[in-house]
């Protein structure tokens, strides 16, 4: 049985948008197109229309829910709330199970779904890494954000030569008196960028946190969500949820803001695909945990980097965005200063960036207006697959600016001297 | 249906790109906040006047119907195609052109977003003050087709009063030009007023000359609560009374009250029964006085509490308060008429009795809030249409309330417009020479009645027609 909502599922929140017009302001797909069928509004109004049997499947229609980066940001500007990213995917599902898979679909379900991933992450890491090591590969999927087209002039960042599970083990010790914590890490920090996890794992331990890095999970879904692949997401989301059943922790962190999203419910999920403990970002953890406060008492150093932050879209719209900068603020190397338009979707948007490259292109490119008057020369975020984009958007534009995550700049405080 | 050649002449003008009479395209252009539905036959996006001139020139020719649209955000059924043909969206004409400060005026495309305008005038230390509730999606040309207002309306005026100059498309396809750059300006008929306001009846609008005014150095916003609604009529009676027109002097009454306390917590005292959020802008140290003197005139007229916010966050907390009441409104019932009337300030009160009146005759919630500041009414009148004869209900309320509202000196509409929910009364307000005169003009304009037909004047005896059209 599936165990995602159907469109049908979604009647009674399809009727609640009133049409105001709302999400207009603040859809970062429709102020690039200026079109109706970009925007939240018109997406139900065609939900609406299928509901009713007043609309097939044509290919217009198709390409308007192409058409959407899933980031929740009308969702939360909604003032009715109407979850228009769940209805998408639900949508999205839909024409999969009609029309099949489309050739970006095929490709998440080629990586994401394959059985060496659900098998072990460990194990399909070592299927893969032939191709990881050749520069993004024609079939993986992670590359999936990377179409031929998507490609051209985009920044990469180098491909490590390993990946986070074979650089820290399965389960680390900690002090008797701390709760053992899970780590979900997501395809992005496992493969693109493992010293991200690590510098997660470093942290906690320095902490005295006992770490859990089950080996057996998987993709977080949100490239099967994203795609429209309902089989594939429940097959993901069930093995999440057993990977970490096998030992009891206190938190299952995520550092990649997408994962967080997925691995939260926040889309289709329905009460099977809940996990038994909860998700939280390490932000959050480290505010509740005091942490961060700890951090802000590490000595000032006598240069510090001007450092400015962007809100990852499935952060923002669950209401973490004062956590990261509360960490920044407290690291004794960054001078830390907010930009205009911080909170403006990166264009990524997962399996988007490759349906639609210029688009996305686009879209990234209005964060450089906030970023160049904010003077900063490092931009932090808490999202690996932001971080990539932030990269490509600031080296298209020349300027000398260093997209890193957040951990990234908790790992400098802790590792090196002024 | 549209022929195929006429489809092929518009994708000739605009590229094909920006045409299309697929099914998606008409779901996606048939609705606006009315939540009323009428599919067009073809979308068509348009990016220069002379596109625009053209088209028109062919919907005339062959005598389509056709409409503009901007954000298609507008409450009275102005953007929508209920005779079908052509919707000619302009939402990618949205070029700032330019911001003079030298003289104070900006030049738009009319797919500007007003909220952006504001925004990039600010920036260079000047204002745009008409701030629809809608300001940050809804176009500068819808505004100026419906003559949109706000709460700043009260001290600043409405978009009428920031207009210089149009580019027009008239309903024959000519290109013209009224008003100008300048501030004084004679010649000629103002037609500059005369498409303000026309809600997209007598032409297409593509580009505005607006007037802007230096931005205000600072602002101060306060919370009053009053016991009941007269009270608060009392207080801005006597404000104005003593020569402070401030920015805004919004209200909500009792029902609006209970209805946000239905939905959360209200910090506002248990006996409270009205509520007004003053604000005042200016130069820091006028601001200061304008405060003292707006506190001298309230204290002795027995008010519960008054609220005066020290920091933008407080001033936020305040105006946050106003904002939610909408989202509450459709915890009480489902279906939502709103009204927008406008009485003269010192009738609120009459009128708010009256609706309190009218809200028993009929059994149905009716929830106030708005501009007190110039006696526009926001009523919303919240039923379930599936409950049996609430429909002939609502209707009766509904000319119950118009009918009181002219009695008092007032308007049908403030700032939303007639479109197609208003139009059944537009009757009660205006004389049978007056509307003649206005549909003189209409036909003189549009002699084909192609240009958004079926708006503002009835085909039907006004009154005679429902007050909404089943979707």
């Amino acid at each position: 049985m599936a165990l995602q909502k159907s469109l049908e599922d979604y009647g009674p929140q399809i009727a609640q948008c009133v049409r105001c017009g709302a999400c207009q302001a603040h859809c970062p797909v429709y102020l690039e197109t200026c079109r109706e069928g970009s925007v939240a509004r018109g997406k139900i109004a065609l939900a609406a229309a299928l509901l009713e049997g007043k609309i097939d499947l044509e290919e217009r229609l198709l390409q308007e829910l192409s058409l959407c980066l899933l980031c929740g940001s009308c969702v939360t500007k909604c003032p009715n709330q109407v979850p228009t990213d769940a209805i998408v995917a639900s949508l999205r599902r839909r024409i999969t199970t009609e029309r099949g898979l489309s050739p970006i679909g095929k490709g998440v379900a080629a990586l994401t779904g394959s059985p060496n991933l659900l098998r072990g992450l460990l194990k399909s890491a070592e299927w893969l890494s032939p191709l990881l090591f050749k520069k993004i590969p024609a079939t993986s999927g992670l590359q999936l954000r990377f179409s031929p087209d998507s490609l051209k002039g985009r920044t990469l960042p180098p491909i490590p030569d390993r990946h986070l599970f074979a650089r820290i083990p399965e389960i680390l010790e900690g002090e008797a008196d701390k709760p053992m914590v899970g780590f979900f890490a997501g395809c992005a920090i496992t493969y693109l960028y493992p010293e991200v996890g690590e510098a997660l794992v470093r942290l906690l331990q320095t902490f005295g946190y006992p770490v859990f890095i089950p080996r057996s999970q998987g993709c977080c879904g949100m490239p099967a969500l994203s795609s429209g692949n309902g089989p594939l997401l429940d097959k993901l989301a069930t093995a999440n949820i057993e990977a970490f059943a096998t030992r009891k922790v206190s938190h299952i962190l995520t550092a990649c803001a997408s994962c967080h999203g997925a691995l939260t419910g926040h889309y289709a999920a329905t009460d099977n695909t809940r996990f038994d403990t909860g998700i939280v970002d390490i932000h959050v953890f480290l505010q509740q945990e005091g942490i961060i406060d700890r951090l802000a008492a590490l000595p000032k150093w006598p240069q510090r980097q001007r450092v400015t932050y962007h809100d990852p879209c499935h952060l923002r719209t669950q209401g973490i965005t004062g956590e990261p900068r509360a960490l920044l603020r407290a690291l004794p190397q960054v001078e830390f200063v907010e930009m205009e338009d911080a909170g403006l979707c990166c264009g990524l948007g997962g399996t988007f960036t490759a349906a639609h490259p210029d688009l996305s292109r686009a879209i990234g490119d209005r964060k450089l207006a906030g970023l160049r008057a904010s003077n900063a020369t490092v931009i932090a975020t808490a999202c690996p697959g932001c971080v990539m984009q932030l990269q490509d958007i600031v080296n298209r534009a020349g300027l000398p600016i260093k997209a890193i995550h957040t951990l990234e700049l908790v790992q400098q405080a802790l590792t090196e001297q002024p | 249906m549209l022929s195929a050649q006429i489809l092929q002449n518009l994708k000739d003008i605009v590229s094909a790109a920006n045409v299309s009479n697929s099914s998606t395209d008409r779901i996606t252009h048939s609705f606006d906040a009315t939540q009323q539905q009428f599919l067009p036959e073809v979308v068509v996006h348009a990016e220069t006047s002379e596109q625009v001139s053209r088209i028109v020139c062919l919907a005339n020719a062959e005598k389509i119907p056709i409409l503009p649209r901007g954000a298609g955000s507008g409450f009275t059924g102005g953007s929508l195609p209920i005779k079908g043909g052509i919707v000619l969206v302009l939402t990618r004409m949205n070029q700032i052109l330019e911001i003079d400060t030298d003289n104070l005026i900006a030049v738009v495309e009319p797919g500007v977003v007003t909220g952006r305008l504001q925004r990039e005038v600010e920036r260079l230390g000047l204002f745009y003050p008409p701030d629809p509730a809608s300001k940050d999606f809804s176009t500068l040309g819808g505004n100026v087709a419906e003559c949109a207002g706000g709460p700043r309306c009260v001290k600043y005026g409405v978009t009428r009063d920031y207009i210089l100059g149009l580019t027009v498309v008239t309903p024959t396809g000519e290109i013209i030009h009224t008003g100008g750059r300048t501030m004084k300006n004679v010649v000629g008929y103002d037609l500059t007023r005369l498409f303000v306001g026309s809600e997209g009846t007598l032409g297409i609008v593509t580009q505005i000359i607006l007037r802007l005014l230096p931005k205000p150095e600072a602002r101060k916003t306060m919370l009053v609560a009053f016991e009941t609604i007269d009270g608060a009529a009392q207080v801005v009676s006597a404000i104005i009374r003593g020569k402070i027109i401030p920015t805004t002097l919004e209200f909500m009454d009792g029902s609006a009250i209970d209805c946000v306390r239905q939905a959360m917590p209200l910090d506002l005292p248990p006996a409270c029964r009205a509520v007004l959020i003053i604000e005042v802008d200016g130069d820091q140290e006028a601001l200061d006085g304008q405060v003292r003197k707006i506190l001298s005139i309230i204290q002795p007229l027995g008010v519960l509490e008054t609220r005066i916010a020290a920091t933008s966050a407080e001033s936020e907390a305040i105006w946050q308060v106003r904002r939610s009441i909408s989202p509450s409104l459709r915890r009480l019932n489902p279906d939502k008429f709103n009204e927008d009337i406008v009485v003269p300030r010192s009738k609120v009160p009459d009128m708010i009795r009256a609706l309190e009146a009218i809200s028993t005759r009929y059994g149905v919630p009716i929830i106030n809030f708005g501009h007190a500041g110039d006696g526009n009414i926001h009523v919303n009148v919240m039923v379930d249409l599936k409950e049996s004869g609430m429909k002939e209900k609502v209707q009766q309320a509904l000319n119950d309330l118009f009918r009181t509202t002219v009695a008092l000196g007032g308007s049908v509409s403030g700032e939303h417009g007639i479109g197609t929910a208003k139009a059944p009364y537009i009757g009660m307000e205006l004389d049978r020479a007056t509307l003649a005169t206005m549909q003189t003009i209409k036909k003189a304009l549009d002699p084909n009645n192609i240009m958004n037909p079926g708006k503002i004047f009835l085909d039907t005896a006004p009154e005679t027609c429902p007050p909404f059209q089943s979707s």
